[in-house]
């Protein structure tokens, strides 16, 4: 393609990202870097049904004057990341100097939200991404191998947990589980233990997310691989048949190499959803046992004094960690496309 | 009973004419609040305005959308249902304007309590008082042979008790829900212990005290006896268990206690034992373990006057005296001429008779609740020291607090 066709072509394309990618990520690093300035407080007389009080309060026309001033607000660079709310730099050297073993150490880590956030979000991340390319695969090689007149409806079916809104479909489990309900009382018959919750138990919770995770996601990989599966080439699979391959082994060095890349495709994109696992720690109120930097983002803003810096912070956060997780799977691909080219 | 009829046909047709002729508006009116009984209640008498379009927007989510909604000019909401911690939000804010001289022309009906002053000016008008206290089961402590608690040791006794006769495994509840339910819990039951929560005239945390560590003993002390799932359980998970006759002794709302037993498949046991009493005291204190709070309105700022006008006569119009009715008077401890306490508002009347603090309305307020919120959970499962989360919930304030520019 001639570089003029090219630009014209991709011009459009350049000008969606520039304004719905670019300036948003260049708007939250800004805010991220600034802090609201300092309020000017007063003491002012405070009456209401239950009598009157000295309180402070704000003193907008002085905090307004500052304003205009400097619109921005206070520059602090990287203070915000470096806050107890983030990255934790000083109460991680503090509990470095004051910690005589590792397990100290950790448990120090543990008790800060962003390390505590990033041990739930990895271990959901890790498991949830193979289990559902798995679960996936399995899916999509048991509906190729049903008869034409079924499929449609087992597709549809298997499609549905996807199909529910995500909230929708964390709040069914979320009930089902809860210490009344179907899944939450059979557990407790069947172990009989009638105060086993397992909403109460931060390892039975994380497990509850795990699943969830999973039962949501897993249509997805199995559509898109389901979809690789009608492009088998049959010439092969027949030679491997007279070369006397089992199943197992059709499926091991013809079916998932063909596949492979779509396997990449779908570990991409699980990867980043599930790094930014947000609607079933809401849907369980998991928020007790498990966070993730999204939950954070949501809880800065969602309370009643939003904190914009705080929350920006954990979105570029939220996107370095996206990068990093990807930088992987994006070296194989680069490879893999070197050695073709 | 046709006499009965009579009056009430009276009562509606009065309120009705003074209704159409009081309430004529000429610019729209846009209300976003809370959505318990006494405000949908409000909200209602609000839209009977005619001559331009009244809107309600009720939602559990007020506090995420009424910031957010405010903010623009012209603002999407002109009328903010608040109360003593949502007002101090929008003052942050500055999203909401003086009434004096509106109150001065619409407000003839208003009783000088009711108007909230800052500085000299009123910047809200309440028109109900909340505040949580005991609800309990009376059956069930007749059972057992023990009076109402009046304090929290009273009250852990009483549910070792039902416990151990059997009636019921977990008797207690309580919204301990992580976040903004347990933050509440945490700050009605420090005030109890006679706490300060801020250094005088400051912004700084002062709860690292033996207060602290009380109460948070005394809140861990009483989720032994609640249902596991204490940390999912919101206001409405908790009267859920209630009505199910899985809890007997719960500190809960008074802006619920009317509806408690009023919905579909509450047993007779349960509507019959059903019964409430002023808040308790905690570790000999004569403070209650409760905060008050008052609900009220506030017009925004950001909008013409017109739009101010008329929605202040639209929320005046709502709460006017008539507004009382045999249905309305249930719902709340009206703050209304003419309200007279009813049986459910006991509890509530009793908190304000007694030495029980106001809910804090300062600046730093919205930021320290928050911190207890994400916070506690940890304490409250048993991962870390009463000391460490009281840190932890300092450390937490103190980040936020710097962020805003509350704290040096």
């Amino acid at each position: 393609m001639k570089h003029r066709v090219f630009f014209w072509f991709f011009l459009p394309t350049g000008l969606a990202m520039f304004f719905f990618i670019a300036m948003p990520i260049i708007s939250v690093v800004s805010q991220s870097i600034f802090t609201p300035h300092e309020a000017v407080l007063k003491t002012v007389k405070n009456c209401d049904p239950f009598g009157c009080k000295e309180v402070i309060s704000i003193d907008h026309e002085a905090t307004e004057n500052l304003r205009q001033e400097q619109p921005f607000g206070r520059f602090v660079g990287l203070g915000i990341y470096f806050d107890r709310g983030h990255l934790a730099i000083n109460e991680i050297a503090g509990a470095w100097s004051m910690s005589d073993s590792w397990t100290v150490f950790f448990s120090k880590l543990g008790n800060l939200p962003f390390y505590r956030a990033m041990t739930f979000t990895l271990t959901f991340t890790f498991v949830v991404t193979p289990m559902v390319i798995g679960l996936g695969l399995l899916i999509a090689l048991t509906v190729n191998a049903l008869h034409a007149k079924i499929r449609g409806l087992v597709i549809f079916f298997s499609l549905l947990p996807f199909v529910i809104t995500p909230l929708i479909g964390a709040l069914v489990l979320f009930w089902m589980i809860d210490s009344r309900g179907i899944l939450g009382g059979a557990l407790q018959w069947l172990l009989s233990d009638p105060n086993l919750s397992l909403k109460a138990s931060t390892g039975l919770m994380w497990t509850s997310l795990i699943i969830y995770g999973i039962w949501h996601a897993a249509p997805f990989a199995f559509v898109i691989f389901y979809a690789g599966l009608q492009t088998l080439p049959m010439d092969q699979i027949e030679a491997a048949e007279i070369d006397g391959a089992t199943r197992l082994q059709r499926i091991r060095y013809v079916v998932i190499p063909h596949l492979m890349p779509l396997v990449t495709f779908v570990a991409l994109i699980q990867l980043m959803d599930n790094f930014r696992v947000f609607e079933p720690i809401v849907g369980f109120n998991a928020a007790a046992h498990a966070t993730s930097l999204s939950w954070f983002i949501y809880n800065d803003l969602g309370g009643e004094t939003r904190q914009l810096s705080s929350a920006s912070a954990s979105s570029v956060l939220t996107i370095v960690g996206v990068a990093i997780l990807l930088i992987p799977v994006l070296l194989r691909t680069w490879r893999d496309f070197k050695s073709k080219v | 009973m046709f006499l009965k009829k009579l009056i009430l046909a009276n009562v509606f047709l009065a309120a009705s004419i003074t209704g159409s002729y009081a309430c004529d508006i000429s610019a729209r009116v846009s209300i976003v609040g809370n959505e318990f009984p006494a405000i949908q209640t409000v909200g209602a008498g609000a839209q009977e305005c005619s001559g331009a379009e009244v809107k309600t927007n009720l939602t559990a989510d007020h506090q995420k959308i009424n910031v957010a909604g405010m903010q623009g000019t012209p603002a999407e909401f002109t009328v903010v249902i608040n109360n003593n911690s949502v007002l101090t939000t929008m003052l942050n804010e500055d999203l909401v304007r003086p009434l004096d001289d509106l109150v001065a022309k619409h407000g003839q009906s208003l009783m000088p309590n009711q108007l909230i002053t800052i500085d000299g000016k009123v910047m809200a008008v309440a028109f109900m008082a909340n505040a949580a206290h005991l609800i309990y089961r009376s059956d069930v402590l007749e059972k057992i042979g023990v009076a109402p608690p009046k304090t929290y040791e009273e009250l852990l006794k009483a549910a070792q008790m039902i416990r151990e006769q059997g009636i019921m495994e977990n008797p207690v509840g309580g919204a301990y829900m992580a976040g903004w339910n347990l933050a509440t819990e945490f700050i009605n039951m420090y005030f109890g212990y006679g706490g300060k929560l801020y250094k005088p005239g400051s912004a700084e945390l002062s709860i690292q005290n033996d207060q602290g560590v009380d109460t948070l003993n005394m809140l861990k002390a009483l989720s032994q006896y609640m249902n596991p799932d204490f940390l999912t359980h919101d206001s409405n998970a908790t009267n859920a268990e209630f009505r199910a006759n899985n809890v007997a002794l719960m500190n809960m709302w008074g802006s619920r206690a009317a509806t408690m037993v009023e919905v579909d498949g509450v047993s007779q046991e349960v509507k019959d034992g059903f019964a409430i009493a002023g808040p308790m005291t905690v570790g000999s204190g004569d403070t209650s373990a409760a905060t008050l709070w008052w609900d009220g309105f506030s017009i925004a700022k950001n909008i013409s006057d017109a739009e101010a006008e008329a929605s202040f006569i639209a929320m005046v119009h709502a709460i006017r005296p008539e507004m009382i009715t045999d249905e309305t008077e249930v719902q709340a401890v009206w703050l209304i001429d003419g309200y007279k306490p009813t049986a459910a508002a006991m509890g509530v009347f009793d908190a304000a008779g007694r030495k029980t603090e106001p809910y804090p309305s300062l600046p730093q307020q919205p930021l320290l609740h928050s911190a207890l919120g994400n916070e506690l959970s940890d304490f409250m499962q048993g991962n870390e020291t009463a000391e460490q989360a009281l840190a932890d919930i300092t450390a937490a304030y103190v980040t936020a607090a710097k962020e805003k520019g509350l704290l040096n």
